[in-house]
């Protein structure tokens, strides 16, 4: 066999196999790619909004300060960690709001960049992977303005906040596990974009962003720590608040439920990428 | 320089792609599907066919069927067929976008792919910005970008602007600082399609010289166009695909003959239909329908006699509105070498604003052709110069050797050339005519 001149890359293009394993080295590969992509994401952001930077602060106060005056007025019943509500409130939707941007735009990030994937060759993955970083930069404004304002209500954070970017990396990877299914299907199925804005809604509820884990009978805990968001929230908290308690045990189960989901999401993504450029 | 025959670049083997059509049409809403299932619960009940709902849903076609060939390096290969041919999923499989379903193609050394000029452009984003990106979408590193920015700029002729957002460009700096980024790629096999399609006559010309430098530097260019005659002048071979096969794999002119037969134009019954799928390109605003070559009297021809106007009848429909078009109708040589071109603007005539609907335009040009085979071009720009439909080798005429009053010919009928411009003859001392001079004293030599 004949050996090119420029280049010794030789590529086979075949039918897909029945199972598709993630080409990581890819992906390492298309490093730049994520990079510029990202970078659209924020400069586009920051760029098209009038307020820019001061939209992705306003966003959490404007929340929190709702839920303050609905929840912390008239329900004096919610225990709030030793702090004054509207700071134990603010920390969980600076969290939330990372997790919910995050996930809608993963999930729609195959549809939203269905050009490129018709019309260009690159790791799919590269797409979801990529809607996690704006989302993360606006995290990261929120999180200094955050520490700000409960510096103002008295709250000093613990020395264990150095954990914050533990929490980060759990609550992207468990965003990007549920995230990546969602992308696979909506390139099939447009529902999904449908679902997204109900079920962030309903996870509000069912995620202890208003309200701590301690609220939930104990008996039903363990159910209630299926919800993957669980442990983040609850982490989250703990490392952000002097007197939140430690995560327990139970936030295994809810940890567990996050390794889940990413291992079947990525492959089911990986299985699924072939025939995006045929269906999208 | 050349085909180098025993260093593959691309080899095919019994490539096949299944598309099933089902997913692809509609709009993919798993609630239409249910509302479906929902709506006819009884069609199901009372045995109707399961064809009615499951298979038809999914009915296989195939896009591509057993392809097999070797395209050495250094070859520019033109595909031409159809639209729906199979051309673009030849593309896709061959630069690993989409995965075939039977066979494989394996490709040696590194490819990029051109579907479409400025894939990821992003319109709020600078022209700096957009290189960057649009750059590291097409597969360039990082450090390739930016040394090769100056001359990206350079060539796409916008310095002015590069830092301005792209919805602030036109639509001719957007396509051409595209394709600058495109153009400093420096892949081993370029594929590209169409791209010809977009933008005014100076980018076509400058995309074709980029191609035919790409495939002078001995890289491998794959290249589908419905611009024949760019096809016949760039490419080393063509494929002829139709209908999800190859049909003809050789010499461009040879496939291209072939495909012209295959598509029923250059007709020489002096009316020709355009079909909708026909090789065209353009912005498709417009589509040219019928082109019919008109006699004296008005009757379709396929002659035309000495020092006779042409006369030709367009018909054409307007699916968009457009504010300004021009048209234009070229003749060619049988080789496709045009010999004349002209246009509704010629003499500083207005553009013409064109409402939807079916309509027919008739053009007469004073011109006298030397005799012999002639085929005719016919399409529509813009005012600004961008393609809006074009057709090429509709019909064919034949000029004829005699006037049609019998009174003029040529004594020889191989005379050289294509037209035969008005001209006068006479003595410049006398300023009389031809038939004048032999009254005339004939001019001495002059004394020393």
């Amino acid at each position: 066999m004949s050996q090119p001149i420029h280049s010794e890359l030789i590529e086979v293009n075949e039918p897909a196999g029945r199972w598709a394993w993630l080409s990581l080295r890819e992906i390492w590969q298309h490093r730049e790619l994520v990079y510029y992509l990202a970078r659209r994401d924020v400069a586009v952001r920051y760029k098209q909004t009038a307020v820019g930077v001061l939209w992705v602060v306003l966003q959490p106060l404007l929340l929190a300060g709702v839920f303050s005056v609905f929840l912390g007025l008239l329900t004096r019943s919610i225990p709030h960690e030793g702090v004054p509500y509207p700071a134990f409130v603010l920390t969980g939707m600076t969290m939330w709001l990372f997790l919910a941007q995050a996930l809608s735009k993963i999930s729609m990030s195959t549809v939203d960049n269905s050009a490129l994937i018709a019309k260009i060759r690159f790791p799919r993955l590269v797409l979801p992977l990529t809607s996690v970083l704006q989302p993360a930069v606006d995290f990261i404004v929120a999180f200094l303005v955050l520490i700000a304002i409960l510096v103002a209500y008295g709250v000093v954070p613990p020395i264990r906040i150095v954990l914050a970017p533990a929490i980060l990396l759990l609550g992207a990877a468990t965003v990007l596990g549920l995230g990546v299914w969602f992308a696979a299907i909506a390139v099939r199925y447009r529902d999904v974009k449908q679902i997204i804005p109900f079920l962030i809604q309903a996870m509000v509820f069912v995620t202890p962003i208003i309200y701590p884990l301690s609220v939930v009978p104990s008996h039903y805990r363990i159910l209630y720590a299926l919800n993957p968001f669980v442990a983040v929230l609850e982490g989250f908290r703990w490392v952000m608040l002097p007197h939140a308690p430690s995560p327990g045990l139970l936030l295994l189960v809810s940890v567990t439920m996050s390794a889940i989901l990413i291992v079947t999401g990525l492959l089911y993504f990986a299985r699924a990428e072939s025939r995006f450029a045929d269906i999208i | 320089m050349g085909a180098d025959s025993t260093h593959p670049a691309i080899v095919a083997e019994g490539l096949g792609k299944r598309y099933d059509l089902g997913y692809t049409g509609g709009s993919g809403l798993l609630s239409e599907r249910l509302e479906g299932v929902l709506r006819h619960p009884l069609r199901r009940l009372r045995g109707a066919p399961p064809a009615a709902s499951r298979r038809d849903a999914a009915e296989p076609f195939w896009a591509l069927k057993d392809a097999s060939f070797e395209i050495g390096r250094g070859e520019a290969v033109g595909l031409v067929g159809r639209n729906g041919a199979g051309k673009t999923t030849l593309l896709k499989l061959i630069s690993h976008i989409a995965r075939p379903t039977l066979g494989r193609v394996t490709t040696y050394g590194r490819s990029a792919t051109l579907l479409e000029v400025g894939t990821g452009f992003h319109p709020e984003l600078s022209g700096r910005e957009n290189v960057f990106l649009n750059g590291s979408i097409l597969g360039m590193r990082r450090r390739e970008i930016a040394a090769k920015f100056d001359e990206i700029v350079d060539f796409a002729g916008v310095e002015a602007f590069m830092d301005t957002p792209v919805k602030r460009y036109s639509s001719g700096m957007y396509v051409r600082l595209a394709f600058a980024v495109a153009a400093h790629l420096e892949p081993d096999i370029l594929l590209i399609d169409e791209v010809l399609a977009v933008g005014d006559a100076e980018f076509q010309r400058k995309c074709l010289g980029t191609m035919r430098d790409v495939a002078g530097q001995g890289r491998t260019v794959i290249f589908v166009s419905h611009n024949l005659n760019a096809v016949q002048r760039l490419c080393t071979r063509a494929l002829l695909i139709e209908g999800g096969s190859i049909l003809r794999d050789g010499r461009p002119s040879e496939v291209v003959a072939e495909y012209l037969d295959l598509v029923g134009l250059e007709q020489a019954s002096g009316s020709a239909e355009i079909h909708a799928d026909a090789p065209r390109f353009g912005t498709g605003e417009v589509q040219m329908r019928a082109l019919r070559m008109l006699d004296r009297s008005g009757g379709t021809t396929t002659t035309t006699y000495l020092a006779e106007p042409l006369t030709f009848d367009v018909t054409f429909e307007v699916l968009d509105p457009v504010d300004a078009a021009v048209f234009e109708l070229g003749i060619c040589a049988a080789d496709g070498e045009r010999i004349c071109t002209v246009q509704s603007i010629d003499g500083s005539r207005e553009p013409t604003p064109l409402r939807p609907g079916v309509h027919t335009v008739r053009v007469t040009i004073d011109v006298t052709l030397l005799p012999r085979e002639y085929v005719v071009d016919v399409g529509m720009h813009t005012i600004s110069g961008a393609t809006i439909d074009w057709v090429e080798r509709v019909l064919r005429f034949t000029a004829l050797n005699e006037s049609a009053a019998g009174d003029d010919h040529y004594r020889w009928p191989g005379v050289r050339g294509y037209v035969r411009p008005v001209s006068s003859w006479g003595s410049p001392a006398t300023g009389g005519t031809i038939a004048d001079w032999e009254a005339q004293p004939p001019v001495r030599r002059a004394a020393v």
